[in-house]
């Protein structure tokens, strides 16, 4: 496939490597942001092609690891009213709630769908007007363009029976929060390439320099992220901290202005909480006043509540990049991919479910 | 979820009657082909490579650009090649 292949070509990904080894002099910690990097390092073997003296550790950018339990616990709430049709991406039907997952919400006979785009899901509100459908909008920058033209079209169209549970997360805020953690240990990103052809990355200019860190946006073939760690090792042995951008044929300056525009007028910044991190200020999207109709936490009443994580489970840790999944003693014996304690096994992007997957214990 | 794939623009929706938001085309990935909401793409053509996420083309892609990578490998290589006559010199 165009634009695929030839950014897996085995024989450039080592030439690159060989050049990241010549100007390697020291020791480097780069952290990629994005759950898309993480699966895409570990599945292609990107760890094993490095200098010893660069590590890669994971960061949060997987929206379904750090959607906090108590959001999980309110879609099952949701989903297992009768008259609801509960629409949901497919990764998240398998994330653990407090009890149960939307996946036994099903096998008990609620009517749980997982569609392609938020857009399927408005069609089946239109298609069943005595039912409420719900979506559960879960993502990063990257599918806020689309949740939000879910609402903007049902709103104008008068979709009375839609509404979307909101769990929206933002990228720099999650940055910011572990650089100034005590025990971070981050000398550089790899900015997520997709958040970035939406949002640009001009919200990366204040962090690089008041951080001291390069940061690199990147793609998400091999040759991209071998690349991206080739300029951001670059930055760092030259003492540089600088923002760049590696993903030049996806991502512009100023991002997608379209997108922006419909992102702005049905959300608004908001507070949220990260699974495994606490909460972060301004860090995700809610919807916005004029949108609220659409809010499904309001239309079904559902309280604010607070919930214990499983003890075993250090999602947490692994999300900051402090920890492996191979740190974690449950990893791989009580908890597996069919058998998952936490989010990131469970997330196709998850680290934990990559390093089960590709075996890189 | 940040996965976004490139494809191929087939055709676009006629779209005279509709509203620009809700333009929309077929795309074809690898052959696989999908109805894909362009409403973030106003200016993608046909022929035109688009990164879809979730139904949805979030930009098109450069090809100049997306050649970039393989220059820089070769600019690398070459600035290998001049580097090492000085090393045996010495």
């Amino acid at each position: 496939m165009k634009y695929i292949d030839e950014y897996r070509d085995k024989a450039s990904a080592e030439r690159y490597a060989q050049a990241l080894a010549k100007i390697t002099t020291r020791p480097w910690i780069i952290m990629e942001v994005c759950g898309g990097q993480t699966h895409a390092i570990v599945k292609f073997g990107i760890n094993e092609l490095l200098p010893k003296q660069v590590t890669l550790v994971h960061g949060p950018g997987c929206p379904v690891c750090v959607t906090p339990l108590e959001l999980i616990d309110k879609a099952i709430r949701i989903a297992s009213q009768p008259g609801v049709i509960f629409c949901s991406f497919g990764d998240m039907l398998r994330v653990p709630g407090s009890k149960h997952d939307l996946l036994s919400v099903k096998a008990n006979g609620g009517d749980v769908r997982i569609v392609y785009s938020p857009l399927d899901a408005v069609k089946i509100a239109r298609e069943n007007p005595d039912k409420e459908v719900v979506f559960f909008a879960v993502g990063f920058e990257t599918t806020a363009p689309a949740n939000a033209m879910s609402v903007f079209q049902a709103a104008r169209e008068n979709v009375k029976n839609y509404s979307m549970l909101v769990s929206h997360v933002l990228v720099p805020p999650a940055m910011e929060a572990i650089l100034s953690s005590a025990e971070n240990r981050v000398q550089g990103f790899l900015a997520a390439g997709h958040v970035c052809a939406v949002m640009g990355y001009t919200e990366y200019y204040p962090i690089a320099a008041q951080y001291r860190v390069p940061i690199v946006v990147t793609g998400f073939e091999p040759l991209d992220i071998l690349q991206g760690v080739y300029l951001c090792v670059k930055q760092l042995e030259e003492g540089r901290a600088e923002v760049e951008n590696q993903y030049t044929r996806v991502v512009r300056r100023e991002g997608n202005a379209p997108a922006q525009q419909v992102v702005g007028e049905v959300f608004r910044v908001i507070p949220r909480k990260w699974r495994g991190i606490g909460s972060i200020p301004q860090s995700g999207l809610g919807l916005a006043p004029q949108y609220a109709a659409f809010d499904a936490e309001h239309r079904f009443g559902l309280q604010d509540c607070t919930v214990e994580e499983p003890q075993e489970c250090i999602s947490g840790e692994i999300l900051k990049g402090v920890k492996k999944p191979h740190d974690c003693p449950a990893f791989g014996i009580r908890c597996t991919p069919e058998h998952p304690l936490g989010a990131t096994m469970v997330s196709t992007e998850g680290a934990c479910a990559a390093y089960h997957r590709y075996r890189r214990v | 979820m940040c996965l976004a794939v490139p494809g191929k623009i087939l055709s676009i929706a006629d779209s005279r009657d509709l509203d620009p938001l809700q333009r929309s085309a077929r795309v074809s990935f690898g052959g696989i082909v999908k109805e894909i909401c362009l409403a973030y793409t106003p200016d993608a053509k046909v022929g035109d490579y688009v990164v879809v996420h979730v139904g949805f083309a979030l930009n098109t892609v450069d090809e100049d650009e997306a050649n970039r990578v393989f220059d820089y490998l070769k600019q690398m290589d070459e600035l290998a090649e001049l580097e090492t006559p000085a090393k045996e010199a010495q």
